[in-house]
């Protein structure tokens, strides 16, 4: 499952020099958390929900880093109002967000925050980018990068179910 | 559960004399108006807002500058907001991070109410059973001097008791694009 246009997120990752990968698992940042607990120039930070992810991107920002935040649809409910932080600060923020309840979803209880994500992320003032498919994602990784760190704005980057794969549910 | 009386404004300013590059995050409400008290700066980054996330900012910062001391100074409500912060902290471990409860059992800026160490839940037990091996409470006047040494030389976790009395507002800029623009100027220089 762990496809080629993960490790090229990876690296891309790596290319906009991101030092510190913060995570709530989702089995679609698998690959992605491997590589960031691999690598010496990373720090993965495992975090117990995802608006701890918000306050330590805007902290490691203030100290000079730069930090990237991984999580599944339903996390972004759990940003909210962390979210205020960047917006009010005006700091950059980078999150990578895999979809579910939005296509091939067996489990109900992720379709209305999956439903509600880019609204809620949009709403809220983060700029939301789309990837579709797998030759897509590195680039508009890396375009996201540039958009948050260079123009200091939070950016989310929707990585849709489809190209995910949806979970396949064995009773 | 009673509180000793420590004066909230006394504690915080023999914690803060003389901060030289001491990274400062407070948090939101009363802690924010007792650093500034203590004396704005540039490297206080004092919260008007972000609930539960001062901890965690004080987590990147920590990672980011190896070299430095970074100081966390909060409330216990805006601490038990964000509780899972202690085990993510715990885990990662930085020895440069030293956070401080001011522990007034109260929500001070909504009025007052208890909040939960006012019924005997105890944020130091949570900590080290977070797995945080440093930790403290403090309850005398005594304990202040010695208390501000560890807190520049250890990864501590310390819950500082203070009576519930609440000191006037002494704010900070309430921008936080300036907040962290003249921070960032300061640590990391201009260009940055
Ligand atoms: C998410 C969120 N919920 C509630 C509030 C309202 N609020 C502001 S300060 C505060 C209490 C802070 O208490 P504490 O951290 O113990 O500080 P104290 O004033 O008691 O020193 C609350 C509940 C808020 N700002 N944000
Ligand atoms: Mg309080």
């Amino acid at each position: 499952m762990a496809g080629a246009w993960q490790d090229e997120v990876f690296e891309t990752l790596r290319r906009a020099a991101i030092r510190q990968i913060a995570y709530v698992p989702d089995a679609g940042h698998a690959r992605l958390i491997e590589r960031a607990h691999a690598d010496p120039d990373m720090r993965a930070v495992v975090l117990t929900t995802e608006e701890e992810g918000v306050a330590l991107a805007a902290g490691a920002w203030l100290g000079g880093q730069r930090a990237a935040l991984l999580m599944q649809s339903s996390g972004v409910g759990n940003c909210v109002n962390m979210l205020s932080l960047p917006m009010s600060c005006r700091m950059p923020l980078l999150m990578l967000v895999t979809m579910r309840g939005e296509w091939g979803e067996f489990n109900p209880w992720q379709v209305p925050m999956g439903n509600a994500t880019p609204g809620v992320l949009e709403r809220t003032g983060v700029l939301v980018r789309r990837v579709e498919r797998a030759e897509d994602a590195a680039e508009t990784v890396a375009g996201a990068a540039t958009l948050a760190f260079d123009s200091t704005v939070p950016v989310a980057v929707l990585l849709s179910q489809r190209l995910i794969g949806a979970k396949v549910w064995v009773r | 559960m009673t509180h000793d009386a420590l004066d909230r404004r006394q504690a915080v300013a023999t914690l803060l004399r003389d901060p030289g590059d001491l990274l400062v995050v407070a948090g939101l409400g009363a802690p924010n108006w007792d650093a500034t008290a203590a004396g704005d700066r540039p490297l206080n980054f004092c919260l008007w807002g972000a609930m539960g996330g001062a901890a965690m900012i004080g987590l990147g910062l920590a990672l980011a500058q190896p070299a430095r001391r970074v100081l966390v100074l909060t409330g216990d409500g805006e601490m038990l907001m964000g509780l899972g912060a202690l085990a993510t902290i715990a885990v990662q471990a930085p020895p440069n991070l030293a956070v401080a409860v001011l522990d007034n059992g109260r929500y001070g800026e909504t009025g007052s109410q208890h909040s939960h160490t006012a019924h005997g839940v105890d944020l130091a037990a949570v900590a080290r059973g977070c797995g945080w091996r440093a930790v403290c409470t403090v309850t005398q006047a005594a304990e202040l001097e010695g208390l501000r040494a560890r807190l520049r030389q250890e990864p501590l976790f310390a819950v500082v008791r203070i009576a519930p009395e609440e000191a006037p507002r002494v704010m900070p800029p309430r921008d936080g694009a300036l907040l962290h623009h003249r921070f960032r100027a300061a640590l990391l220089g201009s260009e940055n």
